[in-house]
């Protein structure tokens, strides 16, 4: 039995994405997530792949930071769970 | 839209699939011919995308094995549900088509400049990326000391056997094989545990450099056991390649 956690990808494997959404390298880029304020870069968050979308957690507490879905050639991008990314 | 691209951002390109190498029963490396490749950093991937004849796409990442400087190459493993792997590593022929995106990847890098020592532990097919960053010392010419840890099933599994055991550069490499081990083996025999990092891994007080790749559980394993010796979480560069089913 495999834990679902031990599916979860990290922030290196949606570096094309990040770069097609934000136009720049940004797995380098630090985000606080806006639960539990913990700091991380972009490669070192969670990052789960459904078959709908890329949903991205803090590791520290497992709040959903930022959501990316492709819709008929547009990616729609949610990051209300980031207090910031730079 | 290659009229349309902007310098700088990521477009598809077309590669031309060249020389197919058969590492392991399982792991294929396949050059790949991309016109103005704009050349990569160690430790960056592509994303490649194959498009079936009903249209419906398929994207993965896969680690360039090559270094910089060298002819783009990516090695593949083949998993059991894969959608994309068995493709590349059973049907793919040279002179066949993909497409690929890239380079990606500005985090889980590294270069002679950012010195070490450097500590890189693999697992499975987490050598990828690993492999091209020593590659890329050997090509340079650096003298930064280098360990690898790599953890496989069995000797068979083991990626790049005969250039990793060339030890002509001063890269010290240690195996673990966790299923089963050749007559005679003197390597690890077990899954990585903190005792086998204490005993491969560069003193914290050296200001190591580690690099882990592989499977998650993994990675995740061998990030603990670092910080467990004392190694600074800023030190700690890791890549997770999800669950394989092992």
């Amino acid at each position: 039995m495999i834990a679902l956690e031990d599916f979860a990808l990290d922030g290196n494997a949606i570096g094309g994405l990040l770069i097609e959404v934000f136009g720049t390298e940004m797995t380098t880029a630090v985000g606080t997530c806006a639960s539990c304020g913990a700091i991380s870069q972009v490669a070192e968050l969670a990052v789960y792949r459904p078959a709908l979308g890329t949903v991205v957690r803090c590791r520290n507490c497992d709040a959903v930071l930022m959501t990316f879905v492709r819709i008929r050639g547009i990616i729609c991008v949610d990051l209300e769970g980031l207090a910031s990314l730079t | 839209m290659a009229g349309t691209a902007v310098r700088g951002r990521l477009t598809w390109q077309t590669a031309t699939a060249g020389s197919v190498n058969d590492e392991t029963a399982t792991v294929r490396t396949i050059g790949l011919d991309v016109s103005d490749w704009p050349g990569h950093r160690a430790g960056q991937h592509v994303d490649i995308r194959l498009t079936a004849d009903d249209g419906y796409q398929a994207e993965r990442a896969y680690s360039i094995a090559s270094a910089p400087g060298e002819p783009l190459a990516i090695t593949v493993e083949r998993l059991d549900d894969g959608e994309v792997s068995p493709y590349l590593t059973e049907e793919l022929q040279p002179g066949d088509l993909l497409e690929v995106r890239g380079p990606i990847g500005g985090y889980f890098v590294w270069e002679p400049a950012f010195g070490g020592p450097l500590l890189l532990l693999a697992g499975g097919s987490g050598i990828v990326p690993l492999r091209a960053m020593l590659r890329c010392r050997r090509s340079a010419g650096s003298s930064v000391p280098a360990r690898l840890l790599y953890s496989s099933r069995s000797w068979e599994d083991v990626i790049y056997r005969s250039e990793l055991d060339d030890a002509a550069d001063g890269v010290e490499v240690f195996h673990a094989l966790t299923r089963s081990q050749p007559p005679g083996w003197a390597g690890y025999a077990r899954r990585v545990d903190g005792q086998m990092l204490a005993e491969v891994a560069w003193p914290v007080a050296q200001g190591p450099l580690a690099y882990v790749c592989g499977p998650t559980s993994f990675v995740e394993a061998v990030a603990s056991g670092l910080v467990g010796l004392g190694y600074p979480a800023g030190r700690i560069k890791t890549e997770r390649f999800g669950a394989t089913g092992q």
